[in-house]
């Protein structure tokens, strides 16, 4: 089957040579950044309508979309491969826009490093706070301390449970997932020292079938409220509604899947920094290359209480949040040991969420069922 | 297959006779790019039916993937691991074998490649590449490998064991990035330690796509002269078309089996190589792409042909390349080009049918004339 004969192959290469000569020669136009309109491209790694952590994301770009001379780019499951680098360059080749933000944690080593060399005069800011001293300047960072909101579902969690047994669905044991368990489990603990989590890790950041079992493995054993740390939290919350236990939400909104059964949830609030930070690029102002921030700063939020939370849990509740408003509020504080008996804070010692000895966390507390191998 | 059988002798002959075998040679040319386009009609209507303009789709195809400089980077940059994956399908089914499981040899060949990286970290660059390539290989092979040999010495369907093999690889992959091969600084996405700067593969010069794009095109002219030239080949493509008859002619069509799965498994393995070496920089959940299904479709649209490979793999890999814009300036759902995808490989695997069928392809046709 001597499909292509020499002359097909020759005009072929012909063809494509002479294709990307005359590209060369007209050059690629890429409009210089004006102060007075921009654009903006947003990457998502899974579907905008998740209801969850890129859903989050499509939430601030909404809010950008809104800003006068803004053009929003938006594109959704791009896969942490070539591909990311691939759109990010068509992004500015094609639209010609002057500030990303491709919000997957994956994207960063070694696709935006990659480019941000390249195009100087762009823009790149990535979700993850990855950002170290040396890496290109025209690339930023910026995370949250969502930590705390899971302390908080934990507060509402410890007043709603009857069982004493809360559960979480996670995806991998790593440390920002595990301070997540942690910090649920110790704020349900403010509540009532007895209660335990039971924690089950799936393996993958979004894979429903795994996330169904876990939710109902954990409604079996008796947890009667659950929350998660997985990339779409859908289907764990309506298995979780649909066995009877209450649900506390997690990266967005989801108290339209659960309804009454929602307590509340630790969000993120993207359109809070994502407009400032589009702001700031469009006056010329400098964007700190490395930005983190918590409740107080509008990274965070929680979702409204919903109907099942009790007048002494919203008082609770409320009094933890100006806490952690206020500052220097600790979760992991001792006398604290993990869940193999280990000691990880001394009595009066404490890690506030800037603490950098939260980022390698690789540890279940005491009171927190699961494993992390 | 079509049967070369019918093939009028090379070379020397009448004019009729050159005329005969050109049109039987168009045949195989033919019929898969008048699919394409059928295939692309069935699309337009599909646009046209959810109010959507076909011109604008197919010219913003056009400009992603091969209007500019920029563009033929998007879509080379696709075109290593597809044309390597699409190898995978191709050799196992010039033996009448349907492997759908590529992605699983990408996936550990990346692992063994990282892996092996970091153990010839002291090692001469040169050398450490070609270990780390044939580690890759290596793994890649024996996978396939093996789902050859279940389908030969077992009877187990190779269709579904290597897609249900291409599972566990994943599960494997991700325990050893986990576990055993962690890198201890890689917190938040559990990586293998990072390859040394010199083990890295560059980009090629002139065009800002990776060598991987060569060794694919060598993958493919290697296949192509093997099949088609070699008695080994030959060989392969008689117990393809029909195994009890390669059999009773003595042929040995276990190692053939065997030998050709595992080619098709090192190459997928090469592809993970050079997304380790040359893209990510060190084995993690990156690596699954999905690249080995895509080479599934690569290999269908090229009838299993190696050197129609290399054509069909720019081509899908510059329809890939206009997926974000299509979905920025069409505000169509990223599925879009996989629809468009699904819709010209179920056309293609209906013109299968076709062959030997329209008369204007046959000798007779032309004999009368």
């Amino acid at each position: 089957m001597t499909t292509f004969t020499p002359l097909n192959r020759r005009r072929f290469l012909g063809a494509s040579t002479a294709a990307l000569g005359a590209a060369a020669l007209g050059g690629l136009s890429r409009p210089a950044m004006a102060a007075d309109n921009l654009t903006v491209g947003f990457i998502y790694v899974g579907p905008k309508d998740d209801f969850g952590y890129n859903q989050a994301h499509a939430e601030g770009a909404a809010a950008v979309k809104a800003m006068a001379g803004v053009t929003v780019l938006e594109e959704e499951n791009v896969p942490e491969s070539q591909d990311v680098q691939n759109t990010m360059e068509s992004m500015i080749n094609f639209d010609g826009a002057g500030l990303l933000f491709p919000t997957s944690f994956g994207y960063f080593n070694p696709h935006i490093l990659e480019l941000a060399p390249k195009y100087s005069d762009v823009r790149f800011e990535h979700c993850g706070g990855l950002w170290t001293e040396g890496n290109p300047t025209n690339a930023g960072s910026y995370f949250g301390y969502i930590g705390m909101g899971q302390y908080l579902n934990g507060v509402a969690a410890g007043h709603a449970s009857k069982t004493k047994k809360i559960g979480f669905v996670a995806a991998k044991p790593i440390p920002q997932v595990l301070n997540n368990i942690n910090s649920f489990l110790l704020g349900a603990r403010a509540v009532d020292p007895t209660i335990t989590c039971q924690v089950i890790f799936t393996g993958e950041w979004s894979l429903a079938v795994k996330e169904a079992e876990a939710t109902n493995a954990l409604a079996d054993q008796g947890c009667d409220v659950i929350t998660c740390h997985v990339d779409g939290p859908k289907v764990v919350c309506e298995t979780a509604v649909a066995r009877g236990a209450y649900v506390c939400g997690y990266h967005a909104d989801q108290s339209p899947l659960a309804g009454d059964m929602y307590l509340t949830g630790a969000e993120w609030n993207w359109a809070s920094v994502y407009t400032d930070m589009v702001a700031k690029t469009m006056a010329g102002e400098p964007i700190d290359n490395f930005v983190r921030g918590g409740l107080a700063d509008g990274f965070i939020k929680m979702s409204p209480l919903g109907p099942a939370v009790s007048d002494t849990a919203r008082a609770q509740f409320e009094a933890v949040k100006a806490e952690i408003v206020a500052g220097g509020f600790a979760a992991i504080k001792g006398p604290l040991k993990d869940n193999k008996g280990n000691v990880i804070a001394a009595a009066g010692e404490g890690f506030v969420e800037t603490d950098v000895k939260l980022e390698s966390m690789d540890y279940l507390v005491e009171g927190v069922l699961g494993s992390t191998s | 297959m079509t049967s070369q059988a019918q093939i009028p002798a090379r070379g020397h002959g009448t004019g009729a006779q050159t005329l005969i075998g050109l049109m039987f040679r168009a045949e195989a040319v033919l019929i898969p790019v008048g699919a394409l386009l059928a295939g692309a009609a069935a699309f337009s209507l599909f646009l046209l039916a959810i109010g959507k303009s076909p011109a604008e789709f197919y010219a913003l195809v056009w400009k992603a993937g091969f209007s500019s400089a920029f563009s033929w980077q998007n879509t080379l940059s696709r075109v290593a691991p597809l044309v390597l994956a699409a190898l995978c399908v191709a050799l196992p089914a010039r033996l009448g074998l349907v492997i759908i499981g590529g992605e699983g040899a990408i996936v550990l060949g990346g692992l063994a490649a990282a892996v092996t990286g970091t153990a010839v970290a002291g090692l001469p660059a040169g050398i450490g590449m070609v270990t780390m390539a044939l580690a890759g290989m290596a793994l890649g092979g024996l996978w396939i490998g093996t789902i050859g040999a279940l389908r030969i010495k077992r009877g187990v369907n190779e269709t579904i064991s290597s897609l249900l093999m291409a599972y566990i690889a994943i599960a494997l992959m991700n325990h050893f990035v986990e576990g055993p091969f962690r890198d201890p600084a890689s917190l938040n996405k559990p990586s293998t330690a990072p390859l040394e700067a010199g083990l890295r593969v560059g980009d090629m010069p002139f065009v800002a796509a990776h060598w991987g794009v060569v060794a694919g095109v060598l993958a493919c002219l290697f296949c192509w002269i093997l099949i088609e030239r070699t008695t080994l080949g030959f060989a392969a493509r008689i117990a393809g078309d029909n195994v009890r008859a390669a059999q009773v002619q003595g042929l040995p069509v276990s190692r053939l089996v065997i030998g050709f799965t595992a080619l098709g498994g090192a190459f997928a393995g090469l592809a993970g190589y050079f997304e380790v070496a040359a893209v990510h920089g060190s084995a993690n959940a990156s690596l699954i792409a999905g690249y080995g299904y895509t080479g599934i479709l690569v290999a269908f649209l090229a009838r299993h042909n190696p050197l129609a490979i290399l054509p069909v793999a720019v081509l899908l890999g510059g329809f890939e390349a206009s997926s974000g814009l299509i979905q920025r300036r069409m505000d169509l759902p990223d599925a879009t080009i996989q629809v468009f995808e699904g819709m010209v490989f179920v056309i293609i695997l209906l013109s299968e049918a076709l062959y030997g069928r329209l008369r204007i392809f046959t000798p007779a046709f032309w004999e009368h004339r």
